[in-house]
């Protein structure tokens, strides 16, 4: 029994691993070994150039503006979802998924359609003399619509795994509804939540399609870290590219790491 | 449940909702419009010059023209910001708000664009060079060395050889490639109807179709296809940067013409730019940077040879024309080949 | 017990903000803003010329061929997500083995790396200077491979949770009942993991439909024969055919929908048994 179990444990070991292996860990490996073929002092210097640290800045400024918004949101409308006899509340959950069905580059098209000179917002625009589209917000308006759906889809299901029980019996017992959310709920949801956000900082620092469209590709003013990557494998420069893509996949794992620690910090 | 408490909810629910909403206001109010490499400094009373380009002239913009320009009279002070990216969506982007005082482009339809939308002036080639600040030509980029000894674009059928062209409908500087071989095939003494056949035959040997002129030649340079269509220029800014590629500019092939313009809106040091663009200082430096001077005397023949029979757009009837007659995504001659193709592949 | 004057547990529990109208205002209003609007502005274009001129932009011969090309590889990688996902799920969670932390950690880079990142390195390793001598770019193979790539992430992290969550004990229970393995996966671990498995098989599928700047490098982009909608739709965008584009983007749009609609009742369907 247990040497069935044995090879069967690594069966599926071996096979997941070489499919990671060929999917994911080899490319990386392979951007990796491109990243440092110059040496690391080269990486250096290409991550410290001026139009590069203004694109980690841009990057960063569209996380620090996108994900708060779109993890308060998240959690609100999962637990509207999950709680709430709303309703039309399967609307909501549709209209949630909506950014995952959409291409770049009709998330790009669309808010032109809404924003830009001839858009439904356009001519308002103009005469505030506002600069939505090609302009800073018009990148965190890309960037919250397509990381928004990731809290949600992840709190959803965990709100529904862990039921209603202490809940009840925190109102049972003259809890008030922010209590009940704020001491009960919240705390049983942590996972779900710090998943959601690691994901929608991943997601939203990675965006590339819509954000191509809206920014305006000003060097140096509108250009996030994603955009200046391409920009520099346009120019042949690919060690700056592919040390830029470093920068966002340290970001990324990073923040990973971060919720990794907070839980840990916790238990 | 007790009043107290309730007020206590609705005030914690209150301050959440301002946070957000001061978020959003931030973002709205347009935050970062302006914020960094400012036009904000000393030297601005010149007007800054928003540059909006499409995506090979970057390194001559920002590496040799832009600093040339501020060591003269006029452009000492200036500053620019730079846009660059694939003409069409440039041209676009541009139509749709984006903020631009001189503008770039590969195909003149990108400048009759923001003709059409009022941001560019209707006579923007009333001037000695109609518009057009550079010149190149369509060339055949090969493997260094040129091992399939190719010649012409006929040579890449008769070889058949894979060719790397981008795709007519998402770049527009595919466009003059199509028209390159149309054109040397009519020369060559086919009728308009075989022409078409020898565009279809080039493209059946088309594995690859990218979506801009610059990605066309980042798929060649990374092993793609045996030869690739491009601009002579690109092939030249491919081999400044070290790029292991050669060149063939065939004897038949069509003249390509760069339009620049500058906006109804812009600053007099736009104006100013683009007359240091025609000069003789900007055109010796666009011919260091692998473009074709419009100023004909300025052509160093040693190193821009004229094709013994060279042809511009205009033969075809200008850009207006060919968009439609060609282009047309449903009723264009190329849009029929190209489903021709597909569905005889389909098969 | 009883208590004194508590409130009847209603269908739905209080939600915090004056029962809860705020949180709906706020959910709604944000959702309305951020997703409703732009997409209504697409739609709008994509009648603005009429219904006829919708379906001309939508049957037209290249946009067919687009779309086909983009649900048959979307299906096929959805298909071998479900499976490889939650195997990947199941070694990440039951299995032990050195290294297992950064293999979990690096899943989720598919979503940070830019795009184009991916295109690049498949094509290094998968095209014609391959170190094992695969070469499939430029070819369809090459368009289910990108897509993969940007997929992997979705039905491992919709499946981990649910794992990490089950009870062993009934699992223990079958197993000394005599039940083997693969019984008791596919009757006990299986239909806990199924509503994951579909939460993660329709992001992945949506994701797959939309897909640009993987493919942009990799697939070719070939009229009829590797280009997919997204490019088809640039290519639309580029000829100034916006109601074209806008419209084709509807189609895409609504057979995600669909499909994602299609999951989320599957997933009500499997809670309801549970309770």
């Amino acid at each position: 029994m247990s040497g069935e179990r044995g090879l069967t444990r690594y069966g599926l070991r071996f096979v997941a691993l070489f499919y990671l292996a060929a999917l994911l860990l080899l490319p990386i490996g392979v951007a990796l070994v491109k990243t440092f073929d110059d040496g690391i002092g080269e990486v250096i210097d290409q991550i410290t150039e001026p139009d590069a640290i203004h694109a980690l800045k841009m990057s960063l400024l569209t996380v620090i503006i996108a994900v708060p918004l779109n993890t308060i949101f998240g959690i609100a409308a999962a637990h509207v979802i999950v709680r709430s006899d709303m309703r039309f509340k399967w609307l909501i959950g549709a209209v949630i998924d909506m950014p995952f069905a959409v291409s770049p580059v009709v998330i790009g098209l669309s808010l032109i359609l809404v924003y830009g000179t001839g858009g439904w917002f356009g001519a308002d625009l103009a005469a505030q003399g506002i600069q939505v589209i090609f302009s800073t917000p018009g990148i965190v308006i890309a960037v919250i619509f397509v990381s928004l759906p990731f809290v949600a889809r992840e709190v959803i299901p965990v709100m529904q795994e862990i039921g209603t029980d202490q809940e009840t019996a925190a109102e049972t017992l003259g809890a008030s509804a922010w209590q009940t959310f704020y001491k009960i709920t919240l705390p049983a949801i942590r996972w779900g939540v710090t998943y959601g956000i690691v994901l929608t900082t991943a997601r939203a620092l990675g965006e590339f399609g819509a954000v191509t469209v809206v920014s305006g590709n000003i060097s140096g003013e509108t250009q996030t870290l994603p955009l200046y990557v391409s920009k520099q494998f346009e120019t042949f420069n690919s060690v700056g590219a592919y040390s830029a893509s470093l920068v966002l996949a340290i970001l990324a794992l990073g923040t990973l790491l971060f919720m990794n620690l907070l839980r840990r910090r916790e238990d | 449940m007790s009043l107290s408490s309730s007020t206590k909810t609705k005030r914690r629910i209150q301050a959440l909702l301002l946070l957000a909403l001061i978020a959003f206001g931030v973002v709205i109010a347009g935050c970062g419009g302006d914020d960094e490499a400012g036009g904000n400094s000393g030297g601005g009373d010149k007007g800054k010059v928003q540059l909006v380009a499409y995506s090979t002239p970057q390194t001559a913009y920002e590496d040799a023209l832009e600093p040339d320009f501020n060591k003269t009279a006029e452009g000492d002070g200036v500053e620019f910001s730079n846009s660059f990216g694939a003409s069409g969506d440039q041209s676009r982007a541009v139509e749709a708000g984006q903020p631009a005082g001189y503008v770039n482009f590969a195909l003149e339809t990108d400048v009759t664009r923001l003709v059409d939308a009022g941001l560019v002036s209707k006579d923007w080639q009333n001037n000695k060079y109609k518009g057009i600040v550079t010149n190149s030509v369509v060339a055949i980029v090969t493997r260094p060395g040129n091992p399939e000894g190719v010649k012409s674009f006929q040579d890449i059928i008769d070889k058949n050889l894979e060719v790397v062209t981008p795709n007519p409908f998402t770049s527009g500087g595919a466009r003059w490639n199509i028209m390159a071989v149309y054109g040397a095939a009519l020369h060559d003494g086919k009728t308009p109807a075989e022409a078409l056949g020898t565009v279809k035959d080039l493209l059946a040997n088309a594995p690859v179709q990218p979506a801009s002129a610059r990605d066309a030649l980042q798929a060649f340079v990374g092993g793609a296809g045996d030869v690739l269509l491009s601009y002579e220029n690109e092939a030249i800014a491919a081999q400044n940067a070290n790029q292991d590629v050669d060149y063939v500019i065939p004897d038949s092939t069509i003249l390509i013409e760069q339009p620049a313009a500058v906006t109804v809106d812009a600053p007099q040091s736009a104006t100013d730019f683009l007359n240091y663009l025609w000069s003789d200082a900007g055109q010796k430096i666009w011919a260091e940077q692998g473009y074709r001077p419009v100023n004909k005397s300025l052509v160093d023949k040693s190193i821009y040879p004229t094709p013994p029979d060279e042809f511009t757009i205009a033969e075809f009837g200008g850009w207006d024309k060919v968009a439609d007659e060609f282009f047309d995504d449903k009723t264009g001659s190329i849009a029929k080949v190209e489903q021709e193709l597909g569905v005889s592949t389909e098969k | 017990m009883t208590a004194i004057a508590a409130p009847r547990p209603r269908a739905g529990i209080r939600l915090p903000g004056v029962s809860g109208a705020l949180s709906k205002g706020l959910v709604v209003t944000y959702l309305s803003l951020i997703v409703l609007l732009p997409l209504a502005a697409i739609a709008s274009k994509a009648f603005s010329d009429g219904l006829g001129s919708f379906w001309d932009a939508v049957s037209q011969p290249q946009a067919v061929a687009a779309l086909k090309l983009t649900v048959i590889c979307s299906l096929i990688v959805v298909l071998i997500n479900a499976v490889m996902g939650t195997l990947i799920a199941w070694v990440l969670v039951r299995d032990e083995f050195p290294g297992k932390g950064i293999v979990n950690s690096v899943i989720d880079l598919p979503f940070a790396l830019p795009t184009i990142v991916a295109s690049l390195t498949l094509l290094t390793l998968y095209g014609k200077d391959s170190p094992f001598g695969v070469d499939v770019a430029y070819t369809r193979v090459a368009v289910v491979i990108a897509l993969l790539f940007v997929t992997l992430p979705f039905v491992v992290r919709a499946v981990q949770p649910l794992l990490l969550s089950l009870d062993r004990d009934m699992e223990a229970a079958a197993e000394s009942l005599g039940a083997g393995r693969a019984r008791i996966f596919r009757q006990i671990v299986f239909p806990n993991l199924a509503p994951g498995i579909a939460a993660g098989v329709a992001l992945a599928f949506a994701r797959a439909l939309g897909e640009f700047g993987a493919l942009v490098l990799i697939s070719g982009n070939v009229p009829y024969k590797t280009e997919v909608a997204s490019v088809f739709i640039r290519g639309q965008i580029e000829s100034d055919n916006i109601v074209g584009a806008a419209a084709v983007s509807v189609v895409l749009l609504a057979v995600s929908m669909t499909l994602l609609a299609f999951v989320n009742l599957i997933q009500k369907w499997g809670l309801r048994d549970e309770r």
